[in-house]
């Protein structure tokens, strides 16, 4: 019999002839008529005008028949939802059925169909299958009831199915407690908090015997399940993983991996000292080898975990490489992911053998490998000192080879050498700028520029090959023009005498020319640096650059162990906490690795975790495009940020090597600021005047147009302070600040990416505060935020947002959403934000208002320090709309009476009271007044950072 | 867990659609298709993520499985899940191709029904399957309460791979140890990688519910019996091999391996694969081949190869095939070869060199000339790997069978009364010499 004529029928009318065919008599032409139908709704046409017909034929004896009509049914009812009833009848009868095949059918599509109606009759047929006395019906009513749950959660709960289902738990059937655990799990998963698993010792026991006698998918489910459960001690933990071990020499690959994952996770708690300890790693490395013979797309999946596994314990693999060398055949993922591995395990003891096979790949014919091969050479140079010199020649055997991408990818890596090993292999320069014409790509010509920059003394033309580039400066990517700017300057302090008009060319190009800011900054900085001090100019451009680090692309410390606890997943595969690509609340709980309890714990970290150093120690030997130092001084030329740069900055130092990396220095908290006072005002906004002046005159009256700048109309701000700090935020730094201009506040952020990973998908949120502060607009962060890199942003505020009064008043809880997670960080905002403009009271209001606010709610305070005349104090005090209304000299004091509001319309008055003459003796005096007396605290607090800044 | 499930033909048609989960939709039919089937570039990974729904892809002749889902499911066992799939489908209707596909669209759904609920995987052992799943469809009443028990007893069982009350006349069994050698050897002979991963197949004709216990050369279990008996370990010792890893059918007690190292199990009915397993230590290599190229100007090459076998005279290899790549600027081949028939296949962009039979200890030789056409193209040619291709009737690892003990204590049958066949059969796995 064949079935395929049933796609073919196309033509019109079709839906009116199956309706007759449905209700013929004939029960074969019945048959017929619904495999058609169902043939329809697999290629997508909607058949749902032949619901009633359909179920009609719902009433047979013929298994094959009523199982296409539960097909048909489950695809259809819930647009149908008042016919589906029709079938209710029938499942609740079949439920009944004396064969246990007919009876599980009936309950399995019965949880399929996602009609309310039909869940209600669903709740007794299903009570009974789960007490069946067969347990293929127990099996499939285990499942049911994880159905059920995704439909109506809270009638699964009203029904205490979910004490049934525990108890299948201890079910004599493995096949019903595989299903019992997986459909327990999957309902556990919605319900972090509650305690629905319940595994403990006992429980445990039962699902390890379980594990022995089920079919290998129960299998999986009971590991993974394992594998949330924590151990409470070291010895349970052995216990259990010598239960498990034995899975390891299963089959089916994804038994393999999972018994992996519990081991993995087990294992944290074992004692390095253990003999145990050793047997497991060394049981571990063969069958994770063994999952490289699986098919292909297994062994992608297998290849991604053991990357994962390799970072997490080297140890376990570390005489493995020979397994992971790519064969000509492989599929391009498998090739790329070996790789990976490769120069992950690449070590002194068996360099020789991967650069061998490294120089061969790159001979290959897919571009991305090739590419990847080359780099590889390059980081196993970085990686292992002793092969440097073989990674070099073997690079520059590639280099002769003049494939494109091949000497573009080799140049790059070549460039990282030289910063892991300065002053080795300069020799091979004048071979490199042999290649100087075919380099299109900007990563190699930024790579190029920087060679001949860094070692313009060396190369006799260095400056010719520089302004070659310069002539196309305005079409090169920003990244070559930041390395052209840095290498001209480099070479101009090398070499003076001649390079003084190209230099100039190039600054006035970068400064002038040019819209991008970072460019620009960079200019004026150097431009600066260059004009006021040569000398220190030579110190900070052309200092010693700090080393960089050997491994790279290693995944934050963090999210490993997250990643661990998910062997064998997606997250695993994708390298990705489930967050990232879960929707909903489903699967976002975090998973941790188990603490330790055994004692050597110091002894153990550094070992366990080689990327336990925080990340900031580890700038990215190749900083991924965009990373450039653009933020690096905080230069802002919006709104005047006045203050010191921020410590926070310092995280920014792994792309400031670009730069030649002696301006770390200048940025650096605790080391005496070079430049400091030239940079910490903030820099004019102005073009320079006298571009063509020859430097070292003109350009230092730049620094005199700085001085009043800084007051535009808006109230004081200040600096940014660091709210959440990396630690606490899986390398997401947030520092920031508030400030109101023109009647609009914003809160000024900088998020700086301390994670080795990207991060996306930004989002903002408050807590509910005491003025309803809430964002006006969603947080904007335009590109992804590459590892080392940090964005400003401006979030304008509102203070329509809801209400509640906070502890302290000016307290504000906010939460910021990445890929990675959500954060959570309390600050304190000043509340000189909320002071409106038009916050002037009428004079005789004022008196009025005074008079009327009862006394006890006037607070006194004192402000010291402050020598400030009392025309200084009004100025000051306007500008963050506090507003003088009168002024007055009793006694030879001066009294200002002011008024200011808040946005949520609170007036305050208040009256200072200051001692002319000697100031800095005596403190001013203010007395505030004001309906609501909590406030008055956090006004004194404003008056006292607006006077004293 | 799995969300949906879909087939699609060469095309991006959909010949099978089920979905699971209500968070799969039927738009998600078509992203695959578009995203991953009609996608211009070649498939870069077999999980493709599109607007956060994950897809697992395999590929079977022109036919696409794609598995679907939006949440973190167990990878693994999702690619595991396919290739049984395809497994099942195979046992049942043998190719999987269009047409079959279309002629028992029924029939997989029925399947898919049984074998995976609300997306997570069912027994899909297709010797249980086959009991209550067939082509013509079971009639409910003819069934008799006890076979239906039986059904579901297997379904769910400890066993669930073996039926109760098979009987033969003739208990019998077979055993293939079939491997695949592979090498990976540098021009100037090197063994840069070199492993056998083969696989014992077991046939088993036997009556009732056999208690089996396999035993090979493994150097394990050898050395620990050589401490009891130590005038066998001179023997023995040498001829036992060091199994790098094994896995085993889920019939075999791993937590007897485990723990005593013993094979023991009651095997399925019919054929099954009862163990995998990998070594690199002491592999026979059947065959070396060494080659020679030489580029004599811009336009000409000269290969010349040599294969040398490398086992007992008595034995002879069969279907062997070398084939040695040509650039793809290759305008004319001229070949000679001492034995056995070669060609250039221009298609192919090699010369495929085949030799029915060759016995031990025996070498031969090729060699070509190729013309090249003159090219401005920059880019060296690759030279891949010279690849062969054999079949030997021994188990390059050095894997013997032991013995294969059986007993079903309720029959009356015993072990001697089992008619018991070994075979050995060596392949060229993934071959490769490079030039």
């Amino acid at each position: 019999m064949t079935d395929s004529k049933y796609f073919t029928t196309t033509k019109k009318g079709e839906i009116f002839e199956l309706k007759a065919e449905l209700n013929s008599d004939k029960k074969e032409k019945k048959k017929e008529a619904v495999k058609k139908v169902i043939a329809s709704m697999t290629v997508g046409k909607d058949v749902s005008a032949l619901f009633p017909d359909v179920v009609n034929c719902m009433q047979t004896d013929n298994l094959e028949l009523k199982k296409l009509v539960y097909l048909y049914l489950m695809n259809y009812a819930k647009s149908q939802p008042d016919m589906a009833i029709m079938a209710v009848n029938t499942f609740v009868k079949d439920c009944e059925d004396p064969n246990p095949l007919i009876r599980a059918l009936a309950v399995r599509t019965m949880g399929c169909i996602r009609v309310d109606k039909i869940t209600e009759y669903l709740c007794e047929p299903l009570r009974k299958c789960l007490k069946d006395e067969d347990p293929y019906v127990r099996k499939t009513a285990a499942v049911c009831v994880a159905k059920l749950h995704d439909i109506n959660a809270q009638l699964v709960e009203d029904q205490g199915f979910l004490d049934t289902l525990k108890d299948l738990i201890s079910d004599s059937n493995p096949m019903v407690v595989a299903n019992a655990v997986a459909a327990l799990s999957e309902i556990a998963e919605s319900h972090p908090s509650s305690n629905l698993l319940d595994l403990n010792p006992q429980s445990i026991n039962k699902l390890l015997t379980a594990l022995n006698e089920c079919t290998e998918w129960g299998q999986i489910f009971i590991l993974d399940c394992l594998a949330n459960y924590t151990p409470k001690d070291d010895r349970e933990a052995q216990s259990i993983c010598e239960r498990v071990t034995p899975r390891l020499s299963h089959a089916n690959s994804a038994v393999v991996l999972s018994a992996v994952k519990v081991l993995m996770k087990f294992m944290e708690m074992l004692s390095k000292d253990l003999d145990y300890y050793g047997t497991l790693l060394k049981k571990l490395a063969p069958p994770l080898v063994t999952l490289l013979s699986a098919e292909p797309e297994l062994q992608y999946v297998a290849l991604r975990n053991i990357n994962l596994i390799v970072q997490k314990r080297p140890e376990i693999l570390k005489h493995e490489m020979k397994v992971f060398f790519v064969k000509y055949n492989d599929p391009i993922y498998v090739k790329l992911e070996k790789l990976d591995i490769m120069i992950r395990l690449a070590s002194q003891a068996n360099i020789a053998q991967v650069l061998a096979e490294l120089k061969e790949y790159a001979t290959e014919v897919d571009v991305d490998f090739v590419r990847k091969a080359v780099r590889a050479i390059g980081r196993c140079a970085i990686k292992v000192e002793q092969s440097a010199e073989r990674c070099v020649s073997t690079l520059l055997d590639l280099i002769q080879t003049k494939v494109n991408y091949v000497v573009q990818e080799a140049i790059v890596v070549i460039k990282d050498i030289f910063r892991k090993y300065p002053n080795k292999y300069e020799s091979v320069i004048a071979t490199l700028c042999e290649n100087l014409d075919s380099l299109d790509e900007p990563e190699a010509r930024a790579a190029m520029i920087w060679i001949v920059g860094e070692y313009a003394e060396r190369i006799d033309n260095a400056d010719e090959l520089l302004e070659s580039f310069l002539e196309g400066f305005h079409d090169e990517s920003t990244q070559v023009q930041l390395q052209l700017l840095t290498a001209i300057v480099k070479l101009f302090l090398k070499k003076p005498t001649e390079t003084q008009e190209l230099v100039q060319q190039v600054l006035s190009l970068a400064t002038q020319d040019s819209d991008n800011p970072d460019l620009r900054d960079r200019g004026y900085i150097y431009w600066r640096l260059l004009s006021t001090d040569p000398v220190a100019a030579k110190e900070v451009v052309l200092a010693e650059k700090p080393l960089i680090s050997e491994e790279t692309d290693l995944i934050e410390p963090t999210l490993l162990d997250e990643l661990i606890c998910y062997i064998g997943t997606l997250a695993s595969v994708y390298h990705k906490p489930p967050s990232a690509f879960v929707e909903g609340g489903r699967g976002v709980v975090h998973k941790s690795l188990p603490p330790r309890t055994a004692s050597n714990e110091s002894a153990e970290s550094p070992e366990a975790a080689p990327t336990g150093a925080p990340p900031v120690e580890q700038p990215d030997v190749i900083p991924p495009q965009g990373d450039l130092l653009g933020d690096l001084l905080n230069l802002d030329l919006g709104p005047p940020v006045s203050g010191p740069p921020l410590a926070a900055s310092s995280a920014q130092m792994g792309a400031v090597d670009l730069l030649g990396g002696g301006l770390d220095s200048l940025v650096r908290p605790g080391s005496p600021c070079i430049g400091g006072t030239n940079f910490t005002s903030p820099p004019a906004a102005a073009v320079p005047a006298s571009l063509g002046a020859p430097i070292g005159s003109g350009l230092s009256d730049l620094f005199d147009l700085t001085s009043g700048v800084g007051n535009l109309s808006g109230s004081y701000v200040a600096p940014k302070a660091v709210w959440l700090p990396a630690m606490k935020a899986k390398g997401l730094e947030i520092s920031g600040t508030f400030t109101r201009q023109v009647g609009s506040i914003s809160m000024d952020l900088q998020l700086t990416n301390k994670a080795l990973q990207v991060m996306t998908d930004f989002a903002i949120q408050f807590n509910r505060n005491s003025f309803g502060l809430a964002p006006a607009a969603p947080l904007q962060v335009h590109a992804p935020l590459s590892p080392n890199q940090s964005v400003e942003i401006s979030l304008p505020l509102n203070t329509v947002g809801s209400v509640m009064k906070m502890e302290p008043l000016n307290n504000l809880q906010v939460a910021v959403k990445n890929n990675i997670d959500v954060f959570y960080f309390s600050t304190l905002y000043p509340l000189h934000i909320l002071f409106v403009e038009d916050g002037k009271m009428d004079r005789q209001m004022f008196l009025a208002t005074w008079k009327d606010i009862p006394n006890e709610n006037e607070a006194q305070f004192q402000i010291r320090d402050c020598p400030l005349s009392a025309e200084a104090v009004s100025s000051k005090l306007q500008g963050s709309n506090v507003f003088t209304i009168a002024k007055r000299n009793v006694e030879g004091q001066d009294m200002l009476y002011q008024s200011l509001k808040l946005t949520n319309g609170i007036w305050v008055l208040a009256e200072l009271r200051i001692q002319p003459g000697n100031p800095s003796l005596t403190p001013l005096q203010l007395s505030l007044k004001c309906r609501a007396p909590e406030v008055s605290q956090h006004v004194y607090q404003a008056y006292e950072t607006i006077l004293k800044n | 867990m799995i969300g949906g499930l879909f087939i699609y033909n060469h095309k991006g048609e959909v010949l099978i659609s089920r979905v699971y989960r209500d968070d799969i939709g039927r738009n998600a039919v078509d992203a695959f298709r578009v995203n991953v089937i009609h996608a211009r570039q070649q498939v870069r990974s077999p999980v493709t993520n599109i607007a956060r729904t994950s897809f697992f892809h395999v590929k079977r002749s022109n036919i696409w499985l794609a598995a679907v889902t939006k949440q973190n499911v167990n990878a693994a066992m999702v690619f595991e899940f396919l290739y049984k799939m395809c497994d099942v489908m195979a046992a049942y209707f043998g190719k999987i191709s269009e047409e079959n596909i279309k002629n028992n669209f029924v029939l997989i759904y029925e399947l898919l029904d049984e074998i995976l609920d609300f997306g997570y995987p069912q027994n899909s052992e297709t010797g249980a399957l086959k009991t209550f799943i067939t082509q013509q469809g079971i009639k409910s009443q003819h069934q008799t309460k006890e076979e239906q028990s039986q059904i579901t007893s297997q379904v769910t069982g400890q066993i669930g791979w073996r039926r109760e009350g098979i009987k033969y006349r003739r208990n019998e069994l077979f055993l293939d140890v079939l491997e695949s050698v592979n090498l990976l050897m540098s021009p100037q002979g090197q063994v840069l990688s070199a492993h056998v991963s083969g696989r014992v197949v077991m046939k088993s004709y036997l009556s009732g519910m056999p208690e089996c216990k396999f035993g090979m050369n493994d150097k394990i279990v050898i050395e620990k019996q050589g401490k009891g008996a130590a005038d066998e370990t001179g023997k023995s010792g040498k001829q036992s091999i060091a199994i790098d890893d094994c896995t085993f059918h889920q019939c075999v007690r791993l937590s007897k391996f485990d723990s005593e190292r013993s094979i023991s199990f009651i095997p399925p009915d019919g054929e099954f694969e009862l163990m995998r397993y990998r070594t690199t230590k002491d592999i026979i290599l059947p065959f070396r081949v060494i080659p020679l190229v030489r580029e004599v100007g811009r336009t000409k090459l000269e290969v010349k190869v040599v294969i040398k076998s490398n086992f007992k005279p008595s034995l002879l290899a069969q279907k062997i095939e070398v084939r040695i790549p040509t650039p793809l600027n290759t305008s004319g081949v001229q070949v000679i070869c001492m034995k056995g028939k070669a060609k250039y296949k221009a298609s192919e962009n090699a010369i495929v060199w085949k030799i029915k039979r060759m016995a031990g200890m025996k070498e031969s030789q090729i060699s070509a000339e190729i013309e090249l056409l003159p090219t401005n193209d920059k880019k060296k040619w690759a030279r891949p790997p010279i690849s062969m291709n054999f079949e030997v009737p021994f188990a390059p690892s050095g894997l013997k069978v032991r013995y294969l003990k059986v007993f079903e204590p309720k029959l009356n049958y015993s072990d001697h009364d089992v008619i018991k066949w070994v075979r050995y059969i060596g392949r060229s796995g993934i071959y490769e010499t490079r030039c």
